[in-house]
């Protein structure tokens, strides 16, 4: 079994990749409830505009995305020199930038699943509690909330399963660099790019296998509990 | 209770102006596709009529003329719709002190043990709305709204989803909060025989429009002999 142990590399390019899917999940939720609702519910001009800008990254190559990201936020774009120049504050180069580049991409992915489940909670329902007394506010957290708990969920999965395997947006947007920007995928890429990397390759391999398996297992059962409270 | 709204959907038109009594049950009888629910719905807050006035209480809840329009969370009326509407996510006392609890204590006039009492529900409240029948469940939505202390009480078909046996069963119940809580029940059905065995009033509504109103036995036997 010696061959499965880890080099320094691999293992900071695996614990890399779990803090940057874990961030950009965690910071793209509450946007991606707040979208999901929006398109859910609300009726406006300009709705499928702003459905198509944010079902962009999926269509998009991530490549022109992380291009996008590099132009917008880099130390010269009009936000990243906004920051740098106000802040000192930059994304480009950095871990953080790799989470907003894994967060972009998998955004659509995450309003989908939570919009999906959004459209199926009874609008009567929430009726009924309004005339009840509850506000328009009330009424999302103690009543669609927890009714889309398990597109909620299913969502999250899903962009941290996409976060994981993000790719073309990260190099483009933060390159890949050992120890800082080097997530599990551009690790990889890199070991097959060097003479006798096959190894170290295969070893990320059954990483991100094991991994995407833990995601799905644990959400299958977080949703399986939730059914259950639903159906008890 | 004082309701004079109109409301323009499609080609169809809602326009009634009707007198609720001010305690018990007043039944809105019509034909499917009368406009009953849209009365209610407008009563309730639930849709807004182009213009009109509705009050209760004494309090306006709606009046076009003076730009008047409380958000239905403000309107203080327990309704109760054909289909229960239950929280699926909550328990059956969940359920019940949903509303309930956004009530100031000072207000709440209705003590939610002789609610449970009077429904006969004190054996469910553990459990889910989800493995109730029928009828429980339009008990449990009775209850619910009794215990925000409304103003008035607005039913929508509450019966329509359930069997002739059910239907008996929860008819009693109905007739009783009228008594007891002495507050105005506004009751919506197309059925004769529940109205005949739950009102003092009925208003008679047809293609969206009041055709009569008044005592139930002078405006019943003309339409039970057509029937």
């Amino acid at each position: 079994m010696e061959w499965l142990r880890l080099t320094p590399v691999e293992w900071d390019a695996m614990r890399l990749s779990l803090r940057v899917a874990v961030w950009a999940v965690l910071l793209s939720l509450p946007a991606g409830i707040g979208a999901a609702w929006v398109l859910s519910r609300l009726d406006f001009p300009g709705r499928r505009l702003l459905d198509g800008f944010i079902h962009l990254p999926l269509v998009l190559p991530p490549v022109v995305t992380g291009y996008l990201l590099l132009l917008t936020f880099g130390r010269n774009g009009w936000i990243g020199g906004f920051l740098y120049t106000h802040f000192e504050f930059t994304l480009a180069f950095k871990w953080t930038g790799a989470v907003l580049a894994s967060a972009v991409m998998a955004f659509p992915l995450m309003v989908r699943a939570i919009r999906l489940s959004m459209d199926n909670v009874d609008r009567g329902v929430e009726a009924a509690a309004r005339t009840l007394g509850a506000g328009p506010l009330r009424v999302f957290f103690t009543v669609t909330m927890p009714l889309a708990l398990p597109g909620v969920i299913t969502g999250s999965v899903l962009a941290f399963a996409r976060s994981l395997g993000e790719f073309g947006a990260t190099i483009m947007f933060v390159s890949n660099i050992p120890g800082r920007t080097q997530t599990l995928p551009l690790a990889l890429y890199t070991l097959t790019q060097v003479p006798g990397g096959e190894s170290g390759a295969m070893r990320l391999c059954v990483i991100a296998v094991v991994i995407a398996m833990a995601a799905l297992v644990s959400s299958e059962l977080l949703s399986r509990r939730h059914t259950a409270v639903l159906n008890a | 209770m004082e309701v004079r709204v109109s409301r323009r959907q499609g080609q169809f038109l809602v326009d009634v102006d009707f007198a609720g009594a001010s305690s018990g049950v007043t039944a809105l009888y019509g034909p499917s596709g009368a406009g009953k629910s849209s009365v209610i719905g407008m009563i309730a807050g639930l849709a807004r009529p182009d213009s009109g006035l509705v009050v209760v209480g004494g309090r306006v809840l709606f009046d076009s003329a003076r730009g008047i329009d409380l958000p239905p969370e403000k309107r203080r009326l327990g309704c109760v719709f054909q289909d229960g509407r239950l929280f699926p996510h909550l328990s059956v006392r969940s359920n019940l002190y949903y509303g309930m609890k956004l009530v100031a204590p000072a207000e709440r006039r209705i003590p939610p043990e002789q609610v449970i009492a009077l429904l006969g529900i004190e054996h469910l409240l553990d459990r889910s709305p989800k493995n109730l029948s029928g009828g429980e469940k339009q008990r449990v939505a009775v209850g619910r709204a009794l215990l925000i202390s409304p103003a008035a009480l607005l039913m929508d078909e509450p019966l329509a989803s359930l069997d002739p046996a059910r239907k008996d069963e929860l008819i009693p119940y109905i007739a009783r909060i009228g008594r007891e809580f002495a507050m105005p029940v506004l009751y919506v059905s197309h059925s004769l025989t529940e109205i005949r065995r739950l009102t003092d009033t009925v208003v008679f509504l047809r293609n969206g429009r009041v055709e009569r109103s008044g005592h139930p036995a002078p405006l019943l036997r003309p339409l039970l002999s057509v029937s």
